[in-house]
């Protein structure tokens, strides 16, 4: 019993991280209809900020945590939307196939460009936070997965309140609905847009911070792997949802690290992608997605 | 070099008397160069490939330096056969199928004469059939036995795993009095693979039985599923065969975990990386190579002084490896009296007696090397030596 809570805990840990990863993916969809892979490699970008921020304050302070985790996540939201008006913005009235390509670039650009700016060789990330081991029961608990889970949760509602409760959120889900109809009632479609790949950035870069964190080794090409989890997360809970997103991502993880426990550890990812393929047979829309018709 | 300079100063004085003063500095430098190619010996090339960037890059890096400093010496005394060596390095960037690439270039389009490289038997595995197919000598620093099982022209400078596997499940039992182990494996390295397979044969034959095998796959940075499924197990210690990079957090992620155990390694934990990450929670592990700092062995205190000196930093195993290698090679070619790839593969199967930076060096009929195994554990700070065993 004690094993089972010990690994739905580093699931659900995991499972976070996926989680704030997969709105990005999620929110941009939600509002462009596209996929931008170049999100798993601001997640990287993240990381590092955070890594050379992480040099200036104390370690192991909470106030200088808090200060490397704001400036990764202002940082890579100036990324996001830098990236946005550079190279989205000029194709967005192309085909949507131009766009999609045109992400798997950037992608490309900024993992190669970490090479060559940080090095291809990991870095070990500094113990920004103070660290300390609780253990109740048999369970251990680190301070560290309690952060992840806590800071994912804040960020999710933070994110849920700017959506449903502000006027910019407002926007973004008219932008959603029907970008022209948005433009006619007086929305300004370039600043909805550009907010919402800065939001999905710096979530992206508290992901990054979270996640190297816990595993404090960094590299240009750490964002690979955690990058197409959570894009399967986000369709997993229905991409363009939001609590789907995090739906997907807490059950990624946690499949995950099960499966990781038992004697098929080899197997984790064909078996977590495997259930993603049965999940989508039956709910081809995703967990909480809903089908829409496409109108031509 | 005395007759092209002369000569050089008589096409200078002839270019003077004939009054063209400005001709003469523009043509002097060309001239005294193409002078002084044609006066010095083609060097020797050699090929090295080795992960200069990438995950493993500390190893690559090291190789890299210690090369450098072992050709130096090699020259400085004189070259080989009356020639330099020149020693061309390739980056394999730790990546699987780099390594071919680097090798190909070297032989084909490089012309060199052996190949040395590297630390890493995945990598090693990869090179080796394309020297053995080209009859170029390969020296490498891999420790798996695989590697010089490809072909009579593939061999090494460093111990083998079965021994390193013997030597670890006994300090196991015998140090640390473990009855029960569990091995954590990195499925996707044959070094690993193999490592795990000598380390368990040996527990298994000395009733101290491996409980749990948990695997992880390269460049996975979560090793708690694993780790939790091995606390449950109940076990005295932990064999974890892989490199630095994800022995430092599995050791952290261990302690995280409250599962305070010896850890031992192989020479594959061999990293500052390891240090970096794991930090205190490092306390209680060992890991076994095929150097230490402390050795007081003279020709690697004499290697360690120079390399200091010369990097400012401390070699590492693969450092020792790679000086090693550029040492058995000139060795060979000494004694075949020839730079043909088949007369020094010869000589290099009856490499004997030699001192290496790293321990004896001695060529056995499977091309390998036995080698002292020195097991290194983590007391304040750093990993110091805690034992030596011979082979």
């Amino acid at each position: 019993m004690s094993e089972f809570l010990q690994q739905l805990l580093n699931g659900l840990s995991l499972g976070a991280i996926y989680a704030l990863i997969a709105l990005g993916y999620t929110m941009v969809y939600g509002v462009l209809r596209f996929i931008n892979f170049a999100h798993s490699d601001v997640f990287m970008v993240g990381a590092f900020i955070g890594y050379y921020l992480g040099k200036l304050v104390p370690e192991g302070t909470l106030w200088g945590g808090l200060l490397v985790l704001s400036g990764a996540m202002i940082g890579c939201a100036l990324l996001g939307m830098f990236i946005e008006r550079v190279v989205y913005r000029p194709l967005r009235h192309g085909p949507t196939l131009n766009v999609l390509i045109t992400a798997i670039g950037v992608s490309l650009l900024l993992e190669y460009t970490g090479q060559i700016v940080f090095g291809a060789a990991p870095r070990t990330f500094p113990q920004i936070f103070p660290t300390a081991n609780y253990h109740v029961g048999s369970l251990t608990i680190s301070s560290n997965q309690v952060f992840v889970i806590g800071v994912a949760i804040l960020l999710m509602i933070a994110l849920q309140l700017i959506v449903f409760k502000t006027k910019i959120g407002t926007a973004m889900r008219a932008v959603s609905l029907n970008p022209k109809a948005a433009q006619l009632v007086g929305v300004n479609n370039n600043v909805v847009i550009s907010f919402t790949f800065g939001l999905g950035s710096a979530l992206a870069a508290a992901g990054g911070i979270l996640y190297a964190m816990n595993y404090p080794s960094i590299d240009p090409l750490m964002g690979v792997m955690p990058g197409l989890k959570a894009f399967v997360a986000a369709i997993l809970g229905g991409i363009g949802n939001i609590p789907g997103a995090a739906l997907g991502g807490l059950l990624l993880g946690t499949v995950e690290t099960f499966i990781g426990g038992s004697q098929f550890s080899t197997y984790k990812d064909a078996i977590a992608f495997a259930i993603l393929i049965v999940i989508l047979l039956f709910k081809p829309a995703g967990l909480l997605g809903k089908f829409t018709i496409e109108k031509v | 070099m005395i007759a092209p300079r002369l000569h050089v100063l008589r096409y200078l004085r002839l270019v003077k008397n004939a009054g063209f003063r400005f001709a003469a500095a523009l043509a002097a430098a060309p001239c005294a160069s193409v002078a002084a190619a044609a006066a010095a010996p083609e060097p020797i090339k050699i090929g090295v490939y080795a992960s200069l960037t990438g995950k493993e890059a500390v190893w690559g890096q090291s190789a890299e330096k210690a090369t450098r400093l072992a050709v130096d010496d090699v020259n400085a005394g004189g070259g080989v056969l009356g020639r330099p060596l020149l020693a061309i390095i390739e980056d394999n960037q730790s990546k699987p199928g780099e390594s071919v690439t680097a090798v190909r270039k070297l032989i084909s389009r490089d012309k060199v004469i052996a190949i040395l490289g590297e630390a890493s038997s995945g990598r090693s595995l990869e090179a080796a059939p394309i020297c053995q197919q080209a009859r170029i000598p390969m020296i490498s620093g891999g420790s798996n036995p695989k590697v010089t099982q490809v072909g009579n022209f593939i061999f090494r400078t460093h111990f083998i795993d079965p021994f390193q596997g013997t030597v670890m499940s006994r300090f196991a039992r015998e140090k640390l009095g473990a009855k029960r182990l569990a091995l954590l494996t990195e499925v996707t390295n044959a070094y690993a693979v193999g490592l795990a397979k000598y380390f368990s044969a040996d527990a298994a034959a000395h009733q101290t039985p491996i409980v749990i095998e948990q695997k992880y796959s390269a460049g996975e940075r979560d090793f708690k599923a694993q780790l939790t499924a091995i606390k449950a197990a109940n076990v005295d210690a932990i064999f974890v065969p892989g490199y630095y990079t994800e022995a430092g957090l599995i050791v952290a992620q261990a302690r995280e975990l409250g599962l305070n155990l010896p850890v031992l390694g192989g020479d594959g934990w061999e990293g500052p990386q390891l240090l970096a990450i794991g930090g205190p929670a490092l306390r209680d592990t060992y890991y076994c190579n095929n150097f230490s700092s402390e050795s007081d062995v003279p020709e690697t205190r004499r290697f360690i002084a120079r390399y200091q000196a010369r990097f400012q930093s401390m070699p590492g195993g693969t450092a020792a490896d790679a000086y090693d290698a550029v040492l058995m090679l000139t060795d060979a070619i000494k004694r075949a009296g020839s730079t043909e790839p088949e007369k020094i593969r010869a000589a290099l199967a009856t490499t004997g007696g030699l001192r290496g930076v790293g321990g004896p060096l001695n060529v056995d009929a499977n091309r390998d090397q036995l080698k002292p195994a020195y097991i290194l554990g983590y007391n304040s700070g750093d990993y110091h030596l805690v034992q030596v065993i011979q082979p």
